[in-house]
């Protein structure tokens, strides 16, 4: 299904705080986006030490997955009120973009609403059914969650990808018609790397960060058979996942390239469209070209086209007026892939120690690196997100609709701003003093409540 | 026809809201003014906050559902309401944070006392009544045609703080608070606390006849402000749902103060029921002035796409929320009693065998490394290399495999870490 345009596009809305609301847009993302993370990949790891206690009996075992249901249930509940704040500012925020486009892409967000549903009744059901359900049960139990937060972020990064790469519907007047939902979402050509690359992203940032927990416990000293435990299962979803990503990054890289050349020239740089181009490592885009960057003679065509002498588009196809900012996108870009990068080779340095030597790594400095990899995996989380969001503006409906023809016409922006910054500093507070308190809980009382 | 069936779904889910997620909010009520009762307030705080556990969640997801139903199938409707009525959407985001918030919070410090778990609980009381009061108003300002076609077109204040829509925001919070405490009621007979049944039943009881008493005065309150919603109340088929809401309303006050709590629910859902699909007759066919709900309906395509949507969502929903109700309601999820040996009850079947001997055969563990290695070759081959989409799929499940395989081999050794 082809996208067809008849017609004008809308004009931009009078609101002089359209930078404030994508400012607040992006915040609440960026709070939900690591919860999501937990939600994709935590249930499974749940689960899994669950599973080992059932087929060992050895207790560790129902620890771990005792106190990781706990942890699971508050990242859920603050995932729940995180992610409804996203869907009332997605209507607060871009009414316009609701009103013209809401007939193609709403479906992707009625679906995640069911897997939302399935989520919340059976962690529920999960979280309180310890000793209260038979094993088998509550095993059982958890196995919805696992799989609805994995067609929860399915849905919603569907519609994401539309937004990057709109199929699906006729353009009349500035508004979509003959909408055909389906194929817009599912049968998106561009969708399909963008999630598999978040998917694996949550493995990455989950396992880090529950990683990073027991790395600090270890140099801390604590180091029972409880801690060995549960970084062996969080660090190895980790350490599996973030050497595939390198393969699967790429791949979305290649999509990038075929489908938005211009977000793909704002994280390269690339300013004229440019045969046999070449990959610039860190440096500054001037407005022309890299500066004081370390610069790979054919590696970009090579990345992006598998072939030296390929053409890559620069920024040049499209009026300044319609180019994202360059050099925040390509910072963002080459902070992920410079993470990314460090994270693929500590994770084969801990597979080869496992694997060899059938032990955890003793080196102190590893310990160090796994707790560092915990907020740099949130860091590269982020800048991934920054890539494809801010190398997607103007426009909020790919080459359609621009943001600021989206915006509200309300003025509540800054008030709803300064509102928002005040809660979610609370709400950071709050989750410090909650890990907090959560390191300090005796192993017995878990086992006893 | 067609156009007309998403509008059932919202209404559908805003009674399932109103009344699911409505006791909930109640609970945060009568958190807030846990006094009057004979049992303590304290004792009272607990029994609410622990009710609540493991059903706010879901409950809380019928909000999503009518927001996602409403912009896929109403889009342009929604554009417009969500633009005028901006404000008390805002106060109800910023309620339903703390909210959530709050409740995770207190839950982790179950022992907890003091001035910081004192916080959060008030905080917890403040926004589940701040919550549905924001909503409702919203709803007030739609009914009296409040909410102009476009972005931002009516009046960001009045549409909201009008004198139906106030009216309309404190029924929502006194019916919470009844709900609740129906609720409640039942809950404490189930775990014998007889105390607290009988203050759960005054509570219900007075608050029911509140929230009938703002009932009475909001259609006064109707009459003066809003011609056209009065008239489509009191005439055809949004008089006769008025008359069953009344009736339904009685009735549950009559079953409360017999102790019938489990069918005062029942009928108090109806009440709700009806007065919201008597709101719909009111002002049917138009959904906001001058849009039909015909003429708002996004394409067919569209609206058939959220139809099938629904419909196998229902098929997982129903038995799923049925699973979650009976095991709360039966008390399958109630916090193990402090003097009940939980942990050794629940022993799981196969007997602890000594963890060496489970150990792998080497020729299996050999073959999954085999089998984790091909897979990766296979799986990166596809993906750099290939471009059909079905050789891409391959490509990711022959990752998934590999992924999988070495996770298993690698995170749980057989001599267990």
């Amino acid at each position: 299904m082809g996208l067809s345009l008849v017609g004008a596009s809308p004009a931009p809305v009078n609101q002089q705080y359209l930078f404030e609301a994508r400012q607040m847009q992006a915040l609440s993302l960026s709070v939900h986006i690591p919860l999501v993370c937990f939600g994709i990949a935590f249930p499974a790891l749940v689960l899994f030490a669950e599973w080992r206690y059932l087929r060992t009996g050895d207790p560790v075992y129902r620890t771990v997955a005792r106190r990781w249901s706990r942890i699971m249930l508050a990242l859920f509940a603050v995932g729940v009120v995180t992610g409804t704040i996203l869907s009332f500012e997605l209507g607060l925020l871009w009414p316009v973009w609701m009103q013209d486009f809401g007939n193609v892409f709403g479906l992707g967000f009625t679906l995640e609403g069911f897997s939302f549903f399935v989520e919340a009744i059976f962690i529920g059901i999960y979280a309180y059914g310890w000793d209260r359900l038979r094993p088998g049960l509550h095993f059982a139990s958890g196995l919805p969650i696992a799989l609805a937060g994995i067609s929860g972020s399915f849905f919603v990064i569907s519609v994401n990808a539309w937004m990057n790469h709109p199929t699906g519907f006729t353009l009349r007047d500035g508004r979509a018609v003959d909408a055909h939902p389906w194929s817009a979402l599912f049968a998106n050509p561009f969708f399909y790397a963008e999630y598999v690359h978040m998917y694996f992203a949550g493995y990455i940032v989950c396992g880090f960060l529950m990683a990073g927990a027991y790395a600090w416990a270890f140099l801390r000293g604590r180091w029972g058979r409880y801690e060995r435990t549960a970084l062996r299962i969080s660090l190895t979803a980790a350490a599996v996942a973030a050497p595939l990503e390198v393969v699967v990054g790429d791949w979305a890289a290649r999509d990038v390239a075929q489908y938005q050349p211009v977000k793909l020239a704002a994280m390269e740089g690339l300013a004229q469209t440019t045969r046999g181009a070449a990959e610039h490592l860190l440096g500054w885009y001037n407005g022309h070209a890299v500066v004081w960057g370390i610069e790979i003679p054919k590696l970009l065509s090579l990345l992006a086209f598998h072939n030296p002498n390929a053409t890559v588009k620069g920024l040049d196809i499209v009026p300044l007026a319609d180019q994202p900012p360059v050099n925040v996108v390509r910072f963002a870009f080459q902070t992920m892939v410079g993470i990314g990068t460090l994270f693929a080779l500590l994770s084969l340095f801990y597979l080869y120690i496992s694997l060899r030597r059938r032990r955890l790594p003793n080196a102190r400095w590893f310990y160090w690196a796994v707790l560092l990899a915990g907020p740099l995996s949130v860091v590269a989380l982020i800048a991934g997100w920054i890539t494809t969001e801010v190398g997607r503006q103007p426009w909020i409906v790919y080459d359609v609709m621009r943001v600021d023809a989206s915006v509200t016409g309300a003025h509540i922006i800054p008030f709803g701003y300064g509102a928002l910054c005040l809660v979610y500093l609370g709400l950071a507070g709050a989750v410090v003093w909650l890990l907090r308190r959560f390191s300090r809980i005796p192993l017995e009382d878990d086992d006893a409540g | 026809m067609l156009a007309d069936v998403p509008i059932v779904f919202v209404l559908i889910g805003i009674t399932a809201y109103t009344v699911l997620s409505g006791a909930d909010f109640g609970a945060g009520l009568w958190m807030l003014i846990p006094g009057g009762g004979q049992a303590s307030a304290a004792a009272t705080r607990d029994d609410t906050r622990h009710a609540i556990g493991p059903v706010w969640e879901a409950n809380h997801v019928w909000l999503i559902f009518v927001l996602t139903v409403m912009w896929t199938c109403y889009p342009v409707a929604f554009g417009s309401i969500v633009s005028t009525l901006a404000v008390p959407l805002l106060i109800a985001a910023i309620g339903i944070i703390f909210r959530g918030t709050t409740y995770a919070l207190r839950s982790q410090l179950e022992r907890g006392e003091g001035r910081g778990v004192a916080l959060v609980e008030n905080l917890f009381a403040l926004s589940s009544v701040l919550t549905p009061f924001a909503l409702a108003t919203v709803v007030g300002g739609i009914a009296t045609g409040r909410v102009p076609v476009g972005n931002a077109r009516g009046n960001i204040i009045t549409s909201w703080l009008n004198p139906v829509s106030i009216m309309a925001g404190v029924l929502a919070v006194a019916f919470s608070g009844y709900l609740a405490a129906v609720y409640l009621a039942a809950d404490a007979r189930r775990l014998s606390e007889r105390t607290l049944m009988r203050d759960f039943r005054h509570r219900a009881l007075l608050s029911g006849v509140a929230a009938g008493a703002l009932a009475l005065a909001g259609l006064l309150v109707v009459r003066a402000e809003a011609g056209t919603l009065w008239h489509g109340l009191t005439t055809g088929a949004g008089l006769v749902l008025v008359i069953l809401s009344g009736l339904a309303g009685v009735m549950t006050l009559v079953l409360v103060w017999r102790g019938y709590f489990g069918l005062a629910r029942a009928s108090a859902a109806l009440a709700v029921a009806a007065v919201i699909a008597g709101w719909a007759a009111a002002q049917e066919p138009l959904l906001l002035p001058g849009l039909t709900v015909r003429a708002a309906a996004a394409g067919r395509a569209t609206l058939i796409a959220t139809i099938i949507g629904v419909a196998v969502g229902a098929a997982v929903l129903v038995p799923s929320l049925g699973l979650l109700y009976t095991l709360v309601l039966r008390g399958r999820l109630d916090a193990a009693a402090s003097d009940e040996p939980a942990a050794p009850a629940a022993v799981p079947g196969p007997v602890v065998v000594p963890v060496a001997r489970r150990a792998a055969s080497v020729p299996g563990t050999r073959l999954a490394w085999a089998f984790a290695g091909v897979s990766l070759v296979a799986g990166v081959g596809l993906l750099v290399f290939a471009s059909p989409a079905w050789a891409i799929a391959i490509g990711v499940l022959a990752l998934l495999a590999c992924a999988v395989t070495v996770f298993a081999l690698t995170a749980a050794p057989e001599d267990g870490a």
